[in-house]
């Protein structure tokens, strides 16, 4: 468990349980944390969060998004890590892309938030 | 990508008209028709003749002024293909020069933290070598030695920072290591940069930066992304539905048009033929975030109303794409929902490169644009994989040399393209 939990708005706290693996801010941390996972947790994870994202994007847009207050920060980490487990849930059935080997291709330069 | 149009039920192929030569190949004869050799990807000698001939002489892309964006701003680039690695820099007269990254000292490499071959960033007010502590300022003068005194009649006049040829064209920064390059940047560029001019790259700021290693030739990663021939078939699994992925397998690919500039060329691109109302050929994710392959569905803000004339050169409907490839390693592809995206391939050794990939959109407005791209640049990392990988295996079997030639179709003509620059400059340097 981290040391602080992670909060979510208040409208969303129904997805906090997923906020401590989720909601990270790099996405080298999302794409880590998805080839870490097995199928079923991130299938877990898609499950709870999709259905709420569209209502979160809503919220989400109502704040300038260089001052979002930290919960809505993690809310929209949060949503950038549906899209991270999206490929492995929606269409490869497994973490990794199929046929990539041991390719990689680093996002060493990204825009935070 | 491939062209395929909602039929009833299914899905039909469209037509494309090619020249009147028959083919987009034999409209330019200095191409043939033969099947190819790939000896200039697989062969170190050839390499050490690229480094000479083309990558010493070259205008090649470094970056972006953006990179750079006020006084004492700077980043360094690791030119592995040239033995150097150079340092750009904003100057306090808002200059953007660049340096040979080494101090006129003993040769020790100047700009770099923690590890001296990854590429650094950042903003000073003068350079100092970590060294003996000489300094330079951001026009490249030596400006204080460590301990002056003890050197015998030094005049530091004498010791800048060596500089290397810059020249800026909308906005992306080109250097040329040759200390008198035969052309001047804009005369190197050409035609085809003419019909793009007046792009808002400069309004496309929000980038995402990737970079590889790859096992294979450089040649052969610029063939990948200049053809899309491979396209339904390699990605075929990423269609969202499996009807779709073998409708687009059986109608193959076409590109709309094809254009050779000198050394430079062009491919003009259908985006994936689907009507955004349509909601059966997007994933979920895509339909949430309005967004996929192609980039954010919805036309994004801070474009231009008129496309320059080169960009959808045909004026197609079905336009999507246009890739532009600048001879030697640098392409800007130009989607149609106003962002772009670039690639540059830095050989290593004969059989590796880095490939670098940067993602440019508008800064959005809110959470929803900003997740658009998210998605756009997650899954251009989807695909990335899958043809990267492709490219050490086609490297590792074109290196037993058991087959010498190798057959290129029609939509494969800027592949032909390029390897002949690349044996022309090589031949032309050596004659």
């Amino acid at each position: 468990m981290p040391d602080k939990p992670i909060l979510l708005p208040a409208e969303f706290a129904d997805l906090e349980p997923f906020a401590a693996d989720w909601a990270l801010r790099r996405e080298r941390e999302r794409y880590a944390k998805r080839l870490s996972s097995s199928m079923e947790q991130m299938q877990a994870f898609y499950d709870a969060a999709f259905p709420r994202a569209a209502a979160a994007i809503q919220y989400l847009n109502q704040f300038d998004l260089d001052k979002l207050p930290e919960p809505a920060q993690n809310l929209l980490f949060l949503l950038y890590s549906l899209v991270t487990v999206s490929f492995p849930v929606e269409v490869w059935k497994q973490p990794h892309v199929p046929d990539a080997g041991a390719s990689y291709l680093d996002l060493v330069d990204e825009p935070v938030p | 990508m491939a062209l395929i149009e909602k039929k009833g039920t299914g899905w039909a192929a469209l037509q494309i008209k090619k020249p009147s030569a028959g083919s987009w190949t034999e409209a330019y004869p200095e191409l043939g028709t033969e099947p190819i050799s790939y000896e200039d990807s697989i062969s170190p000698e050839f390499l050490e003749a690229e480094r000479q001939a083309i990558f010493k002489r070259c205008w090649v892309n470094v970056g972006r002024v953006e990179q750079v964006p006020k006084a004492g701003s700077y980043f360094t680039k690791e030119l592995a293909v040239v033995n150097t690695s150079i340092i750009v820099v904003r100057g306090a007269d808002q200059k953007i020069r660049a340096f040979h990254n080494i101090c006129r000292h003993r040769g020790n490499k100047l700009v770099w933290t923690d590890y001296p071959d990854r590429e650094d960033r950042g903003t000073c007010r003068q350079f100092a070598c970590k060294y003996h502590g000489w300094r330079y300022a951001l026009d490249g003068k030596l400006v204080f030695i460590q301990q002056e005194g003890e050197f015998f009649g030094i005049d530091k006049e004498r010791y800048g920072l060596v500089e290397v040829n810059l020249d800026v064209w909308e906005g992306f920064i080109f250097v040329n290591l040759s200390p008198t390059p035969a052309q001047p940047l804009r005369e190197f560029l050409g035609e085809m940069a003419s019909g793009i001019e007046g792009y808002p790259f400069h309004k496309l700021t929000q980038a995402f930066r990737y970079r590889s290693e790859i096992k294979a030739n450089w040649k052969l990663c610029q063939d990948a992304f200049q053809e899309f021939y491979h396209a339904p078939v390699l990605h075929k699994k990423q269609m969202p539905t499996p009807e779709m992925g073998q409708a687009l397998s059986e109608a193959g690919y076409q590109g709309i048009h094809y254009e050779v500039f000198g050394p430079h060329r062009m491919v003009s691109s259908t985006g994936l033929v689907r009507a955004p109302r349509d909601a059966d050929p997007a994933k979920p994710i895509d339909r949430l975030t309005r967004s996929g392959l192609h980039g954010p569905w919805d036309q994004l803000s801070g474009g231009t109303a008129e496309l320059p004339r080169g960009i959808n050169p045909t004026k197609s409907p079905l336009w999507g794409l246009d890739s532009f490839q600048f001879f030697p390693n640098f392409v800007i592809l130009i989607w149609k929902a106003n962002w772009y995206l670039t690639y540059h391939y830095w050989p290593l050794t004969p059989h590796s490169h880095v490939f670098e990939t940067t993602l440019y959109f508008p800064p959005p407005k809110n959470a929803a644009e900003r997740l658009a791209q998210e998605t756009a640049a997650v899954t251009f990392k989807e695909y990335g994989f899958q043809d990267s990988n492709t490219l050490e295996a086609t490297q590792s079997m074109l290196q037993s040399r058991v087959v010498d030639k190798f057959p290129l179709c029609d939509q494969e003509v800027l592949c032909r393209h390029l390897h002949k620059v690349v044996q022309d400059w090589v031949k032309a340097y050596h004659a």
